[in-house]
């Protein structure tokens, strides 16, 4: 279930906090979403986005706590998100 | 894609089921509750590599399978009014209600549209003022807020073309349940990641302190998974009983806070019948007042609409609790398959059947 | 506590009506096709498991192909196409896939009244343009007008026939245990680039169709001596309904490497925001060849030199196992059947 996928904000528009929206891009593939759950949200940051609605940002640091868990527990050689730009 | 495909990365899964191989002393079951967490299990054909002390059980994380048939059965009866539009996530169309399903309703004659996100449904509402759009509002805490907020809108905006058929079910009742039933073999959870985004831990602390289970909230993607296994498989050999996230990059430990507080606003906690289960109390969310005039059960007067009872003799209730395994049922590849399914379970893509169905092993000749 | 009861809801039964799934290019589809049509026309030329029909006619050595298809697609116009464009490749592909080399034409149009003519004048230019390309030429055809409310903008059907110039029997039947699969190209354009154009699914992308004819590869391929047993273009349905299709039909397994597929970002990026699997997503100018192990590696060699097969590569190989079925080699090795869908995939958020 909740199929929710990470993409890049590319811009953000209205004023009403109801009805802001976000261009996400997927790889450049871009949909309008609701920004109406991530109020704070802004352009270059990555949020995942389910059934039209970002539901989350997501954390870079925590992003890479996944590779650093897997290198304690003996698993080398897994490579983490690039390096943001 | 960023933020996908490194936890794709095959070198470091299959040093990661070494790890897990390495850590287990003893037999374990584990069920991982969401229906997506299941596809990309089979997809990646995770539950054939890990070792087999290692038991994986499906749980009833897909809202497709566990709507009631009656409520397909209304969605059908509205959509079959000339006035109405239904409007449905494409999930939902080919689940058979007590006899047909919404895409033959479609056939028939009943003007059925998919749509992405509900938002969709709200806006057809404001363009075909001289139409009833209803929107079928189905799924667990993930999408809940999405629903909530289409409600809000349209009532802050006057949309009276607009209403919503409820369906929507929660986590945490569901895992009491399977924990409480006979013959519960579960040991730990793998929980959903997506939902938790949305409620964050909360809910879980109290299941896992009161039977004693390890509960890893965890991702989608394969290095998630067997992360989150790993997690949870460390707590069970170590005794301990704890709430974990593995899925911190997308989780936070209170959720998303102005999803919950709309999903107050709009829902309240009921209780839901689920399909193959049957009625688990406090297990669902319903509109509250004043959103009550947007139920389209209650405008379209369906409250009293009866269904022919469901036939018995397939046994996806078992499998949706976690205590059949799809290839142990008789019917599983013959009578029942994606073609001709007796149970949600085989229709949905997600359902457990079809899961095992699409990636059941084939012979170890092909290679 | 609650009591559980294990409950199920009844089968669907035979359907008594068409539903959008029968025209999915799925299981139901092929249902139609042969319990209803095939199994009134009497025709053994009537070969469901093929294309086109390959057959002599009049006095002469060499073998003519036939064949005809529909085009219902909505919008008419999309990135990389319309309506005209799909309706001369398609036809042209289908000739193309019994090894002929296309010639001929014919183009039906089913109008709904209301329609603007300009629309139709684009739709005109575009299959000209397409016939130009492919070098056939459109030579006869026929209109209809029907109500407003009853056409969906324009039906189009085109037939075409093409001359058969080899003397192989490019057929499922053909296809032996150890015959490699290549697959022409990247899968998954054209589903996506219609999708991105639809009313409320839509999205913004650079996503083009890859509608394209294929007859010069194919030709390429007979003149270059290269013994192929079978082809098959890749359209609704994708690419896991045309090898299930091979499989039925000719008996035999087939296993492909999912490493060995090649699927561009902005597709998989919209597969993934969808719930879609790109192998199952239509395509509509790419195809799978199954010809002699030995003798894919020149095959490929002679597919990259057209810019539409650049992307050819070996997929798998056919088995002697796993009769009918196809399977798939995922990214950690685990093998996983590839089942023929029963009707079109939807979006989903499950």
């Amino acid at each position: 279930m909740c199929l929710a996928i990470p993409g890049k904000i590319v811009s953000v528009a209205g004023d009403d906090p109801f009805t802001r929206t976000a261009r996400v891009s997927f790889d450049g593939v871009i949909k309008e979403v609701s920004l109406a759950y991530l109020p704070d949200a802004r352009v270059d940051e990555y949020v995942v986005v389910h059934a039209g609605f970002a539901l989350s940002r997501v954390d870079e640091a925590e992003a890479r706590e996944v590779f650093e868990y897997l290198a304690a527990i003996g698993v080398e050689g897994g490579e983490g998100p690039e390096e943001p730009r | 894609m960023k933020y996908l495909d490194e936890y794709r990365d095959p070198a470091a899964a299959r040093r990661t089921l070494a790890a897990i191989r390495a850590l287990v002393t003893r037999p374990w079951t584990v069920m991982e509750v969401c229906g997506g967490q299941t596809h990309a299990i089979l997809k990646y054909g995770l539950d054939q590599l890990l070792p087999s002390e290692v038991t994986l059980l499906h749980g009833p994380g897909c809202p497709v399978c566990v709507t009631p048939a009656a409520k397909i059965d209304r969605a059908i009866a509205l959509a079959s009014r000339p006035e109405v539009i239904l409007c449905s996530f494409g999930d939902m169309l080919r689940v058979p209600g007590s006899a047909i399903d919404l895409l033959s309703a479609k056939a028939a004659g009943g003007d059925v549209r998919v749509v992405y996100s509900p938002l969709d449904a709200l806006d057809l509402a404001r363009r075909e003022r001289g139409r009833e759009v209803v929107f079928f509002a189905v799924g667990f805490e993930t999408t809940a807020p999405g629903n909530a907020m289409a409600a809000y809108l349209a009532r802050r905006d006057g949309v009276a073309n607009f209403s919503l058929l409820v369906s929507h079910v929660l986590v945490p009742p569901a895992l009491e349940a399977i924990l409480s039933s006979d013959g519960c073999r579960v040991r730990g959870f793998l929980a959903a990641g997506h939902v938790c985004a949305v409620t964050g831990a909360a809910g879980y602390l109290p299941v896992a302190r009161r039977y004693r289970v390890p509960i890893v909230i965890t991702g989608f993607e394969p290095l998630d998974l067997l992360m989150g296994l790993h997690m949870c498989l460390s707590q069970l050999e170590q005794g301990r009983a704890e709430v974990e996230n593995q899925y911190a990059r997308v989780v936070r430990e209170e959720g998303n806070p102005a999803a919950q507080a709309l999903l107050h606003e709009v829902f309240e906690v009921v209780d839901r019948e689920w399909r193959g289960i049957g009625v688990i109390p406090s297990s669902g969310l319903g509109l509250r007042r004043p959103y009550e005039e947007l139920d389209a059960e209650r405008r379209f007067g369906l409250e009293e609409l009866a269904s022919p009872g469901e036939p018995a003799s397939c046994q996806s209730g078992l499998v949706l609790q976690g205590r059949l395994k799809p290839s142990e049922c008789g019917a599983f590849g013959k009578e029942c398959t994606p073609d001709h399914p007796l149970g949600a379970t085989m229709v949905s893509s997600e359902g457990a059947c079809a899961a095992y169905y699409l990636h059941r092993p084939p012979s170890p000749d092909a290679r | 506590m609650s009591d559980f009861s294990a409950s199920c809801p009844a089968p669907i039964a035979r359907h008594e009506r068409v539903t959008l799934a029968h025209g999915g290019g799925g299981r139901l589809m092929h249902e139609l096709l042969s319990g209803v049509f095939l199994a009134a026309f009497e025709s053994p030329l009537a070969d469901r498991d093929h294309d086109a029909a390959v057959f002599a006619l009049g006095r002469g050595p060499g073998r003519v192909a036939f064949t005809t298809d529909s085009y219902v697609v909505r919008p008419l116009f999309f990135p990389g196409g319309d309506i005209g464009t799909l309706a001369v490749n398609g036809t042209v592909n289908d000739l193309a896939m019994a090894g002929a080399r296309p010639r001929f034409l014919s183009a039906g149009f089913i109008v709904e009244e209301g329609l603007e003519i300009a629309t139709l004048e684009r739709i005109a230019r575009s299959m000209q343009e397409a016939a130009a390309a492919a070098g056939v030429a459109i030579v006869t055809g026929d209109t209809k007008v029907v109500e407003r409310g009853r056409g969906d903008g324009v039906y189009v059907n085109t037939a075409g026939v093409g001359t058969v110039e080899h003397n192989l029997r490019i057929a499922p039947a053909s296809v032996r245990p150890g015959d490699a699969v290549v697959v022409s190209g990247d899968l998954g354009r054209h589903g996506m680039a219609v999708m991105a154009a639809r009313e409320g699914l839509g999205f913004e992308s650079a996503i083009h169709s890859d509608c394209a004819p294929l007859a010069e590869p194919v030709l390429a391929l007979l003149e270059a001596g290269l013994e192929v047993h079978c082809l098959r273009d890749l359209t609704r349905g994708g690419l896991a309904s045309a090898l299930n299709e091979i499989a039925k039909a000719s008996g035999s397994g087939i296993a492909i490497q999912q490493q060995a597929l090649k699927v561009d970002g902005g597709v998989r990026a919209a597969c993934e925001m969808l719930g879609l699997d790109p192998f199952y997503v239509a395509n509509e100018g790419r195809f799978a060849l199954f010809l002699p192990e030995s003798q894919a590696g020149r095959a490929v060699e002679v597919l990259s030199r057209f810019q539409v097969t650049a992307g050819a590569a070996v997929a798998g190989r056919v088995v002697p196992t796993d009769p009918g079925r196809v399977v798939v080699f995922g990214l950690l090795g685990v093998a996983r059947l590839l089942p023929m869908q029963s009707g079109e995939q939807l979006p989903r958020i499950c």
